[in-house]
């Protein structure tokens, strides 16, 4: 009886643990929550250049217009001489060299679109997976993703963030009599940045992304807060005029 | 028949608007048509916060047809350009996104304000004798927005819209002996693609709101016919002014109920901007994320559940087990469920109309209803495994998933609310109705 209702209990959690990677579709691993900030426009230019540095290479972004970064702080001509490098017009979407022929050749399939990356996965997801990569000799790359389980893309920047392994660091109760290693991702050769600066790295990068998502975002925002005080307004001025009228109603 | 004294006159434009009044009204029954349904329309003076919906209802879909067309001016209704016309719109229209949002989230607003409604409607008994027509109308409308949300939530292109689609149009391929064919016939195709979107686009901007805009038209012709109920659930005719005939508990809806709306408008657009600038995708509910993703007939999304507002009617449709080999039996009961609304009028038995002069059974049954329609709209988003199974040592049901269960019980306890109308309405121990409205 007594583990009739454990297991009655348990159910529930149990429930949890399966129904959480049905509905992300990865391991489940708690997320480290993004320190992004939309409003911080230096943040947002270094996350472009390291977004054309590296990312444009392979994937595109061609729902996303050069010219819209001007609404970063960029003028035309900054954005044309340090962001610019596979097309000389404003207005042409963020589109890659790479043969999209090519790429299935070489990589298997051709590698997603990145405009509305942050709208599909999130900040946080996207913070936490550039930030889990390790070494992993048994896959075809010979790396692997703690937040995305045998990702098909290399650790880009591993030299920058240096090359992380799994390790186990301990053991713990499994569900059944089993004992489960407790994994976690150790540096075992370092980068050229320290970890606090890959970090702030990465924020800037997925900053950039989350931005990218949504370029009406911050205004967006900024215009719901004049709307609201508006209604506020409205509300209180088709008060009176209600009150007014329902005087006479008796 | 004793003459009943009119309405005193009405102070009359002078001057050249009055002239220009009078050579309309001689041609068109414009004063008629303004004093019947605003001016000298009587509403009970007792209407509270339920009654704020249907307004709001209209409200909403002025509004999703306004912006609905300035977003066929960008959209393009094509399976090679669909879902990135609807990131120019978001990105290179001027306010593109603020239109495009509003849509969105008036889509869902839309389903709220009904849901509350509707509420409203089961709660006052303002589907009773001699607002049967008016409650049909109802429903058909609410059967059109279905309809009209399903188109519309294709046209997007993404993977939730692609694959929503599919699993809906799976349904009717459930039909014995016709669903294949029928399947085939709805798609244009042998798989959703780009006659399938072409068509939903075609029903979704003209032909289902057209029959919206008929059905809106009717519904509140038969209204403004049979007059308004209230909160008390009685007849506010039958207590007339001997002077001028008009209603002792009613005014006329112009301007008071007019100047009383507006103060709800207000409020609804508070919450409504509220979600329009803040949280437009309101954590995935109104705006999916797999649907930033473009529609991709060889990958299946890990999770496909419907929008929000489908969930009770899919949650039942999942919990209903499937009979030799069809999922039959499941469409059936999902189609019931919305269906079953159609006959209220006549399950119910009870001599007063407001839930305020109910007895208890009624109380219980109406209370278990919409808890059961709350649950069953929940189990609905999440996938069945959510709650786990039943330990394998419980007879006949090990191993079932919980939710499955609980979705079954909910479900019969849905239709029972219908089924044991007649019954329980008859010996419930109702309380007496007063005379005249409690203001």
């Amino acid at each position: 009886m007594k583990t009739l209702l454990k297991n009655f209990l348990a159910a529930p959690l149990l429930a949890l643990t399966i129904a959480g990677p049905a509905m992300a579709n990865t391991e489940e691993v708690r997320l480290d929550a993004a320190p992004i900030n939309l409003r911080d426009q230096p943040s947002l230019q270094r996350g472009a250049k390291t977004f054309v540095n590296n990312c444009l290479n392979c994937h595109n972004a061609q729902f996303m217009r050069y010219s819209h970064l001007t609404q970063i702080g960029l003028t035309e001509d900054q954005v044309k001489k340090n962001l610019m490098f596979t097309t000389d017009k404003i207005a042409d979407s963020m589109v890659s060299a790479l043969d999209p022929k090519d790429a299935k050749e070489w990589f298997g399939k051709v590698p997603p679109d990145l405009t509305l990356v942050a709208r599909v996965r999130g900040a946080d997801w996207l913070y936490s997976y550039l930030r889990s990569y390790y070494r992993d000799d048994a896959s075809p790359t010979g790396w692997n993703n703690l937040v995305f389980k045998n990702v098909g893309m290399p650790h880009i920047l591993h030299e920058l963030q240096g090359t992380q392994v799994l390790t186990k660091v301990g053991e713990k109760k499994g569900h059944g009599e089993h004992m489960e290693p407790v994994m976690k991702l150790t540096m075992d050769k370092p980068g050229t940045m320290t970890p606090v600066e890959y970090d702030a790295y990465v924020t800037d990068l997925v900053n950039y992304l989350t931005y990218m998502g949504e370029p009406a975002r911050p205004q967006r925002t900024q215009l719901g807060v004049i709307a609201l005080f508006f209604l506020v307004l409205a509300f209180f001025a088709t008060l009176w005029l209600k009150n007014e009228y329902w005087k006479d109603v008796r | 028949m004793a003459s009943i004294p009119q309405t005193p006159a009405k102070p009359q434009l002078g001057g050249l608007a009055g002239k220009a009044l009078g050579w309309v009204d001689d041609r068109f029954p414009l004063s008629k048509l303004y004093n019947e349904h605003l001016g000298e329309y009587y509403a009970p003076k007792n209407f509270n916060f339920w009654y704020y919906f249907g307004s709001l209802a209209l409200l909403i879909l002025v509004m999703q047809i306004v912006t609905g067309i300035f977003l066929t001016m960008n959209y393009k209704p094509d399976a090679k350009f669909a879902f990135a016309s609807v990131e120019y719109i978001m990105r290179d229209v001027s306010w593109g996104w603020l239109i495009r949002y509003m849509h969105s989230t008036g889509a869902s607003m839309f389903f709220l304000v009904v849901y509350l409604h509707m509420m409203r409607g089961l709660m006052y008994g303002s589907y009773r004798k001699p607002r049967e027509l008016l409650w049909i109308f109802g429903c058909m409308i609410y059967l059109a927005l279905m309809a009209e949300a399903f188109f519309g939530y294709l046209l997007p292109w993404g993977q939730m819209s692609y694959w929503g689609a599919q699993v809906i149009i799976n349904l009717f391929g459930a039909i014995p002996l016709v669903g294949e064919d029928l399947a085939i016939w709805i798609r244009g195709d042998y798989n959703i693609g780009d006659a399938t979107l072409n068509r939903f686009f075609a029903f979704h901007v003209i032909a289902i709101p057209m029959v919206l805009l008929g059905l809106v038209a009717a519904h509140l012709v038969a209204l403004h016919e049979v007059g308004s109920n209230n909160p008390d659930g009685i007849d506010i005719k039958k207590n007339k002014d001997p002077v001028n005939g008009t209603p002792l508990d009613g005014i006329p809806f112009h301007p008071y109920y007019t100047v009383k709306d507006l103060v709800g408008v207000v409020v609804f657009l508070g919450a409504f901007t509220s979600i329009v600038f803040f949280a437009p995708e309101m954590g995935g509910y109104f705006l999916e994320g797999p649907n930033f993703v473009p529609a991709d007939p060889l990958v299946t999304p890990a999770h496909i559940a419907p929008v929000w507002y489908f969930t009770p009617f899919y949650a039942m449709l999942r919990a209903v087990p499937s009979m030799l080999g069809s999922q039959f039996p499941g469409v059936a009961v999902m189609g019931g469920a919305t269906l079953i609304l159609f006959t209220l009028p006549w399950l119910d038995r009870g001599k007063v109309r407001s839930v305020r002069y109910r007895g208890p059974i009624y109380k219980g049954f109406l209370t278990a209803f919409v808890v059961s329609f709350l649950i069953l709209g929940y189990l609905g988003v999440v996938p069945t495994t959510v709650w786990g199974q039943l330990p394998k040592g419980v007879p006949m049901l090990g191993g079932v998933d919980t939710a499955t269960l609980v979705s079954r019980m909910l479900t019969i306890v849905y239709f029972s609310f219908f089924i044991l109308m007649p019954w329980y309405t008859k010996i419930d121990k109702e309380k007496p109705e007063p005379t005249r409205v409690n203001y």
